[in-house]
Parts: C-alpha cells; sequence; structure tokens
C-alpha cells in the first residue's frame, strides 16, 4: 500500500510524469526547443516526426548524463574512484552537449543499420535535436531538481512526450490558418507566437492538477 | 574585452570601414536575429521576467557570440568540414562555462535566478547561426563584430520585453515601484499574465508585428 501511495505522493512518478507533460511543459512554459519548433510545426507529418525523435532522444540521454552527473561530474562522485573531494561540476555544459551529440550521432547510426525505414523517416530530423535546447533543458533540469535514476527516466520521457504534443498541436492549429486572412506583418513568426500564447494559457489550466 | 572592442579607428586597413560598420549595423535592425532570422527565441522569452535579468542575458549572449565567433573564424581553415558541428560546440561552451563562472563569482543571486538558462546559451540558435553563417568564412575582426552586433540586436528585444513584463507584471522597474501607490488605491492592478509564460510569446507576437510593420518585411 505505501509502495502504491510512493507513486502518487507529490515526489511520486505519476506526479513527475504529469507534470512534465501538461502543468510544466518544457515548451509552453519552459520556451524550451523554440527554434525547432517554429522552424518545423508548418506541415502535421514532420512535427510528428519531430516529436517522436525528441522523445526518443530525450529518454537515452537524461539518464545517461544523470549517470554522468552522480559517477563523474557532482560534488564527491569521483569517490569510488579515490577521489572523495573531487567537483568537476563547471564541465557541466560540456560534457552534457558532448554526451548528447554522441547519443544523436550512435542513435543515427543504429536507426540506419537496424530500420531504413524509420531512418527515412526520422534521418532529417537527428542532427537538428543535437541542438534543441530542449534536449540540454531536460538534463539540466534534472540536475537542478535533484532527481533519482527512475525519476530521471519519467522526466526524460515526461517531458519528450510533452513537447511533441506542443508542437504536433501546434502544427495543426497552422495548417488550418494557412487560409486565414492575417494582416501581412504578423504572418508567419508574429501569429504563430500569439497562437502558442494562446495555446499556453490553456496549457496552464493544468496547474490545478 | 572592451579592449579589443574600441582600438584606435585608424589602424592599417581600417578597422572601421564600411563592411565592418555594415556588420555591426546590419543585425541591429535590418536583419535583426530575434525579428528577422527567427533565432534564439528560448531564453528571450524565460529570462525577461525582469528587466535586470534581461539584460545580464543580453550581454552574456553579446559575449559568447562575439568570442565565439572570433575563436571559430581564426581556426576555421583547419576545421575539417565532417566534425565542425562538434567543434563548434565544444567552442561554444568553453565560452559560455567561462561567462557562467564570472556570473557565479560576481553576481551570484541573478545566476541563481537564471539557471539552467546560463547554460541553454550553448544551443542558442543565435551563437550557432552565426558561426555557421558568418564566423566560417569571414576573416576574426569582421566575425568579432558580426557577433557583437547580433548580441545587442538581440538584447534590445530582450531589454523591450523584460521592461514591458516588469511593468505592467509586477509594477516596477529594475526592483523600484514605478506605478505609483495612488493608482493601486484608484482599482488598479497588477497583470499576472504577464509574468507567467502566455504573456512573454503575446508580447513577443507583438513586438515582432510592429518591428516588421517598419521595415517592411512580411513572410509569405
Amino acid at each position: 500500500m505505501t509502495a502504491m501511495l510512493a507513486f502518487f505522493n507529490d515526489e511520486g512518478l505519476v506526479s513527475v510524469l504529469l507534470k512534465s507533460i501538461f502543468v510544466e511543459n518544457i515548451l509552453l512554459s519552459f520556451f524550451l526547443g523554440m527554434c525547432s519548433y517554429l522552424a518545423v510545426s508548418k506541415r502535421v507529418d514532420s512535427a510528428i516526426g519531430l516529436g517522436i525523435a525528441v522523445i526518443f532522444v530525450q529518454v537515452l540521454t537524461v539518464p545517461m548524463n544523470w549517470a554522468l552527473q552522480t559517477y563523474v561530474l557532482g560534488e564527491g562522485a569521483l569517490a569510488w574512484a579515490g577521489f572523495p573531494d573531487s567537483d568537476l561540476s563547471y564541465l557541466q555544459f560540456l560534457t552534457f552537449i558532448a554526451s548528447i551529440a554522441a547519443v544523436v550521432q550512435v542513435v543515427e547510426m543504429a536507426v540506419d543499420k537496424f530500420s531504413p525505414k524509420l531512418y527515412a523517416a526520422l534521418g532529417i530530423f537527428l542532427p537538428l535535436i543535437a541542438v534543441n535546447c530542449a534536449i540540454l533543458g531536460g538534463s539540466l533540469f534534472m540536475v537542478e531538481r535533484k532527481y533519482d535514476f527512475v525519476q530521471a527516466v519519467t522526466y526524460g520521457f515526461g517531458s519528450g512526450i510533452g513537447w511533441a504534443l506542443a508542437i504536433v498541436s501546434m502544427a495543426t492549429i497552422r495548417w488550418r490558418m494557412r487560409t486565414a486572412h492575417i494582416p501581412a506583418p504578423l504572418r508567419g513568426l508574429g501569429i504563430t507566437f500569439i497562437t502558442t500564447g494562446l495555446v499556453a494559457m490553456a496549457f496552464m489550466t493544468f496547474s490545478g492538477i | 574585452m572592451t579592449a579589443t572592442a574600441t582600438p584606435p579607428a585608424k589602424a592599417k586597413g581600417g578597422l572601421f570601414g564600411p563592411d565592418e560598420i555594415k556588420a555591426i549595423k546590419d543585425p541591429l535592425w535590418d536583419n535583426n536575429p530575434i525579428a528577422l532570422q527567427i533565432l534564439g527565441i528560448c531564453s528571450a522569452l524565460a529570462v525577461t521576467t525582469r528587466l535586470d535579468k534581461a539584460l545580464v542575458m543580453g550581454l552574456g549572449v553579446t559575449f559568447v557570440t562575439a568570442l565565439a565567433n572570433l575563436i571559430i573564424s581564426s581556426i576555421r581553415n583547419f576545421i575539417p568540414n565532417k566534425i565542425r558541428i562538434i567543434v563548434q560546440l565544444v567552442v561554444v561552451s568553453g565560452v559560455v562555462i567561462v561567462f557562467d563562472q564570472i556570473l557565479k563569482a560576481y553576481m551570484f543571486d541573478l545566476s541563481k535566478q537564471l539557471s539552467v538558462f546560463v547554460g541553454l546559451i550553448i544551443t542558442n540558435c543565435i551563437v550557432m547561426g552565426r558561426l555557421e553563417a558568418y564566423a566560417m568564412g569571414n576573416k576574426p575582426w569582421r566575425s568579432f563584430l558580426d557577433g557583437i552586433g547580433n548580441g545587442l540586436g538581440y538584447m534590445w528585444i530582450l531589454a523591450i520585453v523584460g521592461a514591458v513584463r516588469e511593468v505592467f507584471g509586477s509594477g516596477k522597474l529594475l526592483g523600484a515601484q514605478v506605478i505609483p501607490a495612488s493608482l493601486y488605491e484608484a482599482g488598479y492592478v497588477n497583470n499576472g499574465l504577464m509574468v507567467l509564460a502566455p504573456g512573454a510569446f503575446i508580447l513577443l507576437g507583438i513586438i515582432v508585428w510592429v518591428q516588421r510593420s517598419i521595415s517592411g518585411y512580411s513572410e509569405k
């Protein structure tokens, strides 16, 4: 029973998952990954492709960076190697971005080798992801909030889903807006921002959960 | 850094010839990174709940873009084309780490409030975008100026968004009360939406609209 309850309390997994998908949506409340969001949300099918790719990479990189932070970078993390008072946290940015770039590269090669069909669908999106701030942001938030391993996996999954949800819904809205009459200077970037603001407002209503 | 930014104007070859002036002036208005190139939006929205945060973030991006441009442009002929993204990322992270350490040393409170967004300068598309589009094909000094110009073009938009959000969201500017107490007694209420995410989106949408109406640019 207590094990069940642990899933649902404030720090529980369900809470981490729901929070990362809806309440603290990484795109709509932390603005991460805006660049690729703006560039790729013009078509629904490519939005879905990029969304899936982000979920995939996020689930891999957040736990991996968790391991790096816990066993290499953090304060006293190198105790197992005989350096009890090491603190390499100033190398955090460099290590995280390098590990993300490496994961993206490996995933790209693996997908190409084992599933050419999936590669044809996701291939062009994978390189874009190395510089997507949602990925690096996810890892940095994971460190700041001091998640444990299981929470880190859940958070990676949830934030990926949240990002994908936001970009796909925006792509459908933009698809419908093609035929609308919008003042010329507002077209494109301007109206996309204002619509995103309205979508973000809708997502804010989840914060009561 | 300021020492290199203000060299004697009449050094050989003209350090501030027409091309150099153009490199620094263009991104301020005609080719603004946020309004026209659509780069670096993430941090533009997240750090603008207060003006001081927006200004520090603008300075950070200017510092990083200028230095990374300078470094990459100096070694551009030695970077193998296939791994240039990795090389760029490493240089950028190095410069960002320097900025982060400076911030932690001299403005600890502010660096705590900016939290992960200092680190996210690495993936700020302005930095990578300018490296790819400018520094890989131009001389170091001009690339350095281009970095300064783009950083400042980013900063003034951030400053406007930050100022509007702080004044209307909390009635303050740089921490000092600007909306008089008598107005509150007359029934004025701070607009709470301004400090939240949707306010930022809508405000930036409007700024882009105004900038494009004046500069006459429109998307198809």
